[in-house]
C-alpha cells in the first residue's frame, strides 16, 4: 500500500488511541510492534502514531485490566510481551465503539446541517 | 481513577524494579523488530535504524511516562506531606510538646484504665473454653447457717463431694478455695497465698505443667495426708530459683514435709483474678495440714467455690434443670449433725443453680469495676477537652497561615490536597502522642495496681495489652486526630481564596472568622469541666466525711497480733487460761496502755450474726444483732465508752452465768427502754453451741463494725472467757503509743520466751481502716487529678480564644479608648466577655451535671449528688480560672496604643 506522505498524517484524538490498541488485540495476542504496525496498515498509513505513545497508553490499558501481558518468543525467536484482549476488555471495546460512532455520527450532522437562516 | 487503577498501582508498588527492566527490554525489542523490517525492505543497516527511531519517537520519554504511569500519586504525596508536617512540628517546640503531652497523658490515662477494665471485666481466664465454664452456687441463702469463708459463693465439702459423684449436668467438674499456708524454711515460717483444688481442678482447666506433673482425681482421696504439692511458675521461678531439679523437692507446709510433684506454666495464675498462687494442694490434705478443726465434714463451713464445664451441645438452662433435681439428694446426704436444728428444714430445701462464669470469680472486679467504668468516663471527657483545646490551638495557627493557604488554592491545588497536607501535621502529632501515651499507660497501670494493693493483700493483675487494649488505643487515636485535626483543616478548605487574599493587614490572621467555631469550642470546655470538677469535689468531700465519720472507737496507736497456738496442742478446757497468761504477759510490754482479746476486727469486713429474742418471746418477734467474743479491756482499749453497767471481768467463766454486753443500737432495736442492763436474751442455737440465755450486763456506745459507711448496728458482745468452744488462735488488740517496729520486736520477744512454736503476725489498725477506704481514695485522688487537669486545659483554652478575641478587636479597642474610654473599663470589658463565655459552659454544663451525678450517687458518702454546695464551689472554682486565663490577654487590651490601632484598617 502506498505511504501517505508524513505531512498528511492526522493526530490522534485523545483516547482513541486506546480504542485502536483494543481494536487491534480482538484478532488474537501481538506484542508493542506488532500493535504499532496493525494501527498502521488497518488505517492506511493516515494515522500518525509515534511508536513511543503506544506504550504508556499500554500500561494504562493493563492497569484497568482490559488486556494482560506475558512474555512469549517471537517469530525471529526474540522474546517480547504479548498482549491479550480480556473478557473486560472486549466489553470495552464495544462500548467505546459505539460511543465513538455516535460522536462521529453527531458531528457529521452538525458539519452536514443546511445554514439556519436568519429569520426562517 | 478508577478504582481498578489504582488498585494495580498499589500492588505494583512492591514490583517496581521489575517493571522498569521489563519496559527497558520491551522496548529495545521494539526497536529490532522496526529495525528488521527496515532492513528487510531494502534500507541500509544505519538508515534502518535511524528510521525506526524517527519512528518511535522520543525513546526517554516514551520510558519515562510509561513509568510515571505506575506512581502512585497518593503514597508519594502522602510521604511529603507528612515529612513537611514534621518539619513544622520541629519547628514550634512548643506547640509540638504541649500537644504530644496532652495527648500521651488523655491517651495514656485512657488507655491504662481501659487496661486494667479489660483484665479485670472483659478479658476471660486464661484456660481451655473459658466460656463452658459455670459457677455453681446456692440459689437462696436464707436459712443458710455457718460460716462463709471465703468472698465468693461457696457450698460445703459433703456437699461437693456428693455433686462430684452424681452430677450429670456437666462434663467435669472442680472445686477451690483460697488460703494462706506457712511455708517453714531455715526455722521461719512464712505464710504463702496456697490454694485448696479438687484432684481434676487443672484438667478441667486445661492447665498444663512445665515441669512434672499436676493432680488428678487421684490425688484427692479422704486420708490423703501431705501427699504433693503443685507450685505457680512464679513461685517456682522465684522461691526456687528456677530450679530444673524441683520435682521431689520439699516444702515444710506446716510441719509437713510435702514433695512437689509439678510447676504449672506461666500463663495460669489462678482462677481468681486479682490474686495470684503460690501453691496448691488437694482439698483432702486439708485434714494433715491443719491440727485441728478441718471442714471436710462440716456442713457449716462453706468453703469450696464450685465450678462446672457445660457439656458440649448443652445449654445453661438445661444444666440447671439437671442440677435442680440433684438438688434434694444432694443436700440430703451432706447433712450432718453441726446443722443447728431449726434450719435443718431449710437446708434441706436448698437448690443449686449455675451461672455462667467465663471470667471466674473476682474480688477486684466486684469492688472495682463501676469505680473504674466512671473513671473510665472521666478520662474520656479529658481526652474530649485535650481535643478542644488541640483544635483551638491548631485553628490559631491555621489561621496565621490563610493567605498561603488562599493561595494555594486559587494555584490549582485541590481542597483535598489541602485538607491532607493540614491533616499530615495532626497526623504525626498523634501518632507521638499515641505512642508516648502507650509507655505513659504502661507506668499509669502500674501505679494504678499498686494504689489497690493493701498491707495483707497484694493485688495481682496480668497487665499485657492485648489486643483489645491497642485496638482501642487506635481508635482513641484515630478519633482524636480526626476530631482536632479534622475541624480547622475543613475551615481552611472552605475559603473563598479571593476574600482571604485580601491584602495586608496585620489583622490578616483569622481577620475572617467570626470566632463562633473557637467559642463554641470553649464553652464546651467549661461544661465538661464543670462535671469533672463538680465529681471531683463530690468524691473529695466523700472521702472527707469517710475520713472524718466518728468510728466509734479509737483508730490510732491500735496494734493488731494474731497468735497461732495451734502446735502446742492445749486441750479444749485449757486454752482459755493459757491465752489469758499470754494476754497478761503482752499486757507488761513497756508502753502497751492496753490489750484484749477479740474474736472480730472492727471494720475488718468479717462478721458474724445471730438471732437474738427476748425473754418470755418467740424467735418470730426477734433480730439479728452482729454479734463479737472480747476479753474484758477490749472497750477500753480501743476508747469506747461504758455507758451503763460493766464490762467483762475475770468472774465471767465457762461455769459462771452467761453474760452479754450490748450497745446503743440494739437497746433502741430491743425495745425495752433505754438501758437494758439487767433483761435476758435468748440466742438461737449456733453450730457449736445450744440455744443459750445470756444476761445483759452493760451497755456501750455505738461504734462501726463492719464498713465505715455503715448505719450503725445492733451489736452483742460476749466474753471470750466464757466461750464453750475456743480455738487455738488469739487475736489481741494492743493500744500503745510505742512505735510500731519497736512494739512488733518487743512482743516477739516476750512471747518466744513462753514458747518457740507460736506465730505471730502483726497488723496496723489504722493501716487496716484507711485500706478498706481504697476504693473511695482512689476514686477521690484520681477525679481529682482529672478535674485539675480539666481545669488547666480549659484555662488553656480560654486563654486562646480570648487572646484571639482581643486581637480581632485591636482596631474598635482603638477607637474606644480615643473616645475617652480609659484601661480600666476595656479590661472590665473583656472580663465581662470572658465571664460571659464561662457562664454560658456553665448553664451548658449543669444538667450534665447533675446527670453524671446522679450516676455516681451511690459512691457518695454524707453528700448528695445534687448538692448545691458542690456545684456552686465548682462554678465558683472555674470562674476563677477563667478570670485567670483571661487576664493576661485583657492586660494586652488594656495596654492598646489607640494610634497604633488606628493606623490599620
Amino acid at each position: 500500500m502506498a505511504k501517505q506522505p508524513p505531512g498528511d498524517r492526522i493526530e490522534l484524538v485523545f483516547g482513541s488511541l486506546d480504542m485502536l490498541i483494543l481494536r487491534t488485540l480482538r484478532w488474537g495476542a501481538t506484542h508493542g510492534h506488532g500493535i504499532a504496525k496493525s494501527i498502521e496498515r488497518m488505517s492506511d498509513e493516515t494515522l500518525k502514531v509515534e511508536h513511543g505513545s503506544l506504550y504508556p497508553a499500554l500500561q494504562r490499558l493493563q492497569q484497568e485490566g482490559w488486556i494482560t501481558a506475558d512474555w512469549g518468543v517471537s517469530k525471529n525467536n526474540q522474546r517480547a510481551k504479548y498482549y491479550r484482549l480480556t473478557a473486560l476488555g472486549r466489553r470495552q471495546l464495544v462500548a467505546e465503539t459505539s460511543r465513538w460512532e455516535r460522536f462521529v455520527k453527531a458531528v457529521t450532522g452538525v458539519l452536514k446541517s443546511p445554514e439556519l437562516e436568519e429569520g426562517q | 481513577m478508577s478504582w481498578r487503577r489504582n488498585l494495580s498501582k498499589f500492588v505494583a508498588l512492591f514490583r517496581r524494579p521489575k517493571t522498569m527492566n521489563e519496559l527497558e527490554e520491551e522496548i529495545r525489542t521494539h526497536l529490532q523488530m522496526e529495525e528488521q523490517e527496515n532492513l528487510e525492505s531494502g534500507m541500509s543497516p544505519e538508515d534502518a535504524r535511524h528510521a525506526a527511531l524517527r519512528r518511535f519517537g522520543n525513546v526517554t520519554l516514551a520510558q519515562q511516562k510509561s513509568l510515571e504511569m505506575w506512581v502512585w500519586n497518593g503514597v508519594e504525596a502522602l510521604w511529603q506531606d507528612l515529612g513537611f508536617g514534621l518539619r513544622q512540628l520541629v519547628r514550634s517546640p512548643g506547640f509540638t510538646a504541649v500537644a504530644v503531652l496532652t495527648l500521651a497523658l488523655g491517651i495514656g490515662a485512657n488507655t491504662a484504665i481501659f487496661q486494667l477494665l479489660d483484665a479485670v471485666r472483659l478479658r476471660s481466664l486464661p484456660v481451655k473454653n473459658p466460656e463452658e465454664l459455670t459457677l455453681v452456687h446456692l440459689a437462696d441463702l436464707r436459712g443458710k447457717r455457718g460460716s462463709q469463708e471465703t468472698g465468693y459463693p461457696a457450698l460445703n465439702n459433703p456437699l461437693w463431694e456428693y455433686i462430684r459423684d452424681h452430677q450429670t449436668a456437666f462434663s467435669q467438674m472442680l472445686a477451690w478455695s483460697p488460703t494462706i499456708l506457712g511455708i517453714t524454711e531455715g526455722g521461719h515460717e512464712r505464710p504463702v497465698r496456697a490454694l485448696w483444688v479438687s484432684g481434676d481442678f487443672f484438667d478441667v482447666l486445661g492447665v498444663q505443667p512445665v515441669l512434672g506433673r499436676l493432680f488428678s482425681s487421684a490425688d484427692d482421696q479422704p486420708g490423703c495426708g501431705g501427699s504433693g504439692v503443685v507450685v505457680s511458675y512464679a513461685f517456682w521461678r522465684d522461691q526456687l530459683g528456677g530450679d530444673p531439679q524441683a520435682i521431689g523437692r520439699t516444702l515444710t507446709i506446716g510441719r509437713h514435709p510435702v514433695p512437689i510433684v509439678g510447676v504449672t506454666r506461666a500463663a495460669f495464675t489462678g482462677p481468681e483474678i486479682g490474686h495470684a498462687f503460690d501453691v496448691a494442694v488437694p482439698i483432702c490434705s486439708q485434714a494433715a495440714y491443719w491440727t485441728e478443726g478441718n471442714w471436710l465434714e462440716s456442713s457449716t463451713d462453706w468453703w469450696l467455690t464450685v465450678m462446672g464445664r457445660l457439656k458440649p451441645g448443652d445449654s445453661l438452662p438445661i444444666a440447671n434443670t439437671r442440677l435442680k433435681s440433684l438438688s434434694p439428694a444432694a443436700f440430703e446426704a451432706s447433712l450432718r449433725k453441726d446443722y443447728p436444728t431449726e434450719n435443718v428444714r431449710d437446708y434441706l430445701h436448698f437448690e443449686l443453680v449455675a451461672d455462667s462464669a467465663p471470667a471466674g470469680v473476682s474480688w477486684l472486679r466486684d469492688m472495682y469495676e463501676n469505680p473504674l467504668w466512671m473513671l473510665l468516663g472521666l478520662a474520656g471527657v479529658v481526652l474530649l477537652i485535650a481535643c478542644a483545646n488541640l483544635a483551638n490551638l491548631v485553628l490559631a495557627r491555621g489561621s496565621a497561615r490563610v493567605q498561603e493557604l488562599a493561595l494555594r488554592l486559587s494555584l490549582g491545588a485541590t481542597r483535598r490536597r489541602l485538607i491532607a497536607q493540614l491533616l499530615s501535621e495532626s497526623v504525626p502529632l498523634v501518632l507521638l502522642g499515641a505512642v508516648s501515651g502507650l509507655v505513659l499507660a504502661r507506668v499509669l497501670s502500674k501505679c494504678l495496681v499498686s494504689l489497690l494493693s493493701t498491707q495483707g493483700d497484694s493485688l495481682f493483675v496480668d497487665l499485657h495489652p492485648d489486643w483489645r487494649v491497642l485496638g482501642f488505643m487506635s481508635m482513641l487515636a484515630v478519633v482524636t486526630a480526626l476530631l482536632f485535626g479534622l475541624v480547622p483543616a475543613f475551615r481552611a478548605a472552605s475559603l473563598a481564596p479571593s476574600e482571604a487574599m485580601k491584602s495586608g493587614s496585620a489583622r490578616a490572621g483569622g481577620m475572617q472568622e467570626s470566632g463562633r467555631l473557637r467559642r463554641a469550642l470553649v464553652i464546651a470546655q467549661v461544661a465538661l469541666s464543670l462535671v469533672l470538677v463538680t465529681v471531683a469535689v463530690l468524691f473529695a468531700r466523700t472521702l472527707g466525711n469517710l475520713l472524718t465519720v466518728d468510728a466509734g472507737f479509737r483508730e490510732d496507736s491500735i496494734l493488731i497480733a494474731q497468735l497461732d497456738l495451734s502446735r502446742l496442742r492445749f486441750p479444749v478446757p485449757r486454752r482459755i487460761a493459757a491465752k489469758q497468761e499470754i494476754l497478761d504477759q503482752l499486757r507488761g510490754v513497756p508502753g502497751a496502755e492496753g490489750a484484749a482479746e477479740v474474736r472480730i476486727i472492727p471494720l475488718s469486713g468479717d462478721s458474724i450474726d445471730n438471732r437474738v429474742w427476748g425473754e418470755g418471746a418467740d424467735r418470730q418477734s426477734g433480730f439479728d444483732p452482729n454479734f463479737n467474743w472480747i476479753g474484758g479491756g477490749f472497750f477500753k482499749a480501743l476508747g469506747i465508752p461504758l455507758l451503763a453497767g460493766r464490762d467483762f471481768d475475770a468472774n465471767d467463766t465457762t461455769t459462771s452465768p452467761k453474760v452479754a454486753i450490748v450497745n446503743e443500737e440494739f437497746a433502741r432495736r430491743f425495745g425495752k427502754g433505754t438501758n437494758p442492763v439487767g433483761l435476758r436474751i435468748h440466742r438461737e442455737a449456733t453450730p457449736s453451741e445450744p440455744e443459750s440465755i445470756f444476761q445483759i450486763v452493760g451497755m456501750v456506745k455505738n461504734s462501726k463494725y463492719i464498713a465505715l459507711r455503715e448505719r450503725f448496728r445492733p451489736i452483742v458482745y460476749l466474753s471470750v472467757t466464757q466461750d464453750q468452744s475456743p480455738s487455738p488462735f488469739e487475736q489481741v488488740m494492743i493500744h500503745s503509743t510505742q512505735p510500731v517496729p519497736m512494739l512488733t520486736s518487743e512482743i516477739k520477744r516476750v512471747v518466744g520466751e513462753r514458747s518457740q512454736d507460736i506465730n505471730v503476725g502483726f497488723g496496723v489498725f489504722k493501716t487496716q481502716i484507711q485500706e478498706s477506704l481504697l476504693p473511695e481514695k482512689l476514686m477521690a485522688s484520681l477525679s481529682g487529678f482529672f478535674g485539675i487537669l480539666a481545669g488547666l486545659l480549659t484555662a488553656v483554652g480560654l486563654y486562646g480564644v480570648i487572646s484571639f478575641l482581643v486581637t480581632r478587636r485591636t482596631h474598635e479597642i482603638g477607637i474606644r479608648m480615643a473616645l475617652g474610654a480609659d484601661k480600666r473599663q476595656v479590661l472590665g470589658s473583656v472580663l465581662r466577655e470572658t465571664l460571659l463565655l464561662t457562664a454560658l459552659g456553665i448553664g451548658m454544663g449543669l444538667p450534665v451535671t447533675f446527670i453524671v451525678a446522679h450516676l455516681i450517687a451511690s459512691m457518695l458518702f454524707g453528700v448528695k449528688p445534687d448538692d448545691p454546695t458542690t456545684v456552686a464551689l465548682a462554678a465558683f472554682a472555674l470562674c476563677g480560672v477563667s478570670i485567670a486565663a483571661a487576664y493576661i490577654p485583657a492586660r494586652g487590651a488594656a495596654k492598646v496604643d489607640p494610634l497604633v490601632a488606628l493606623r490599620y484598617e
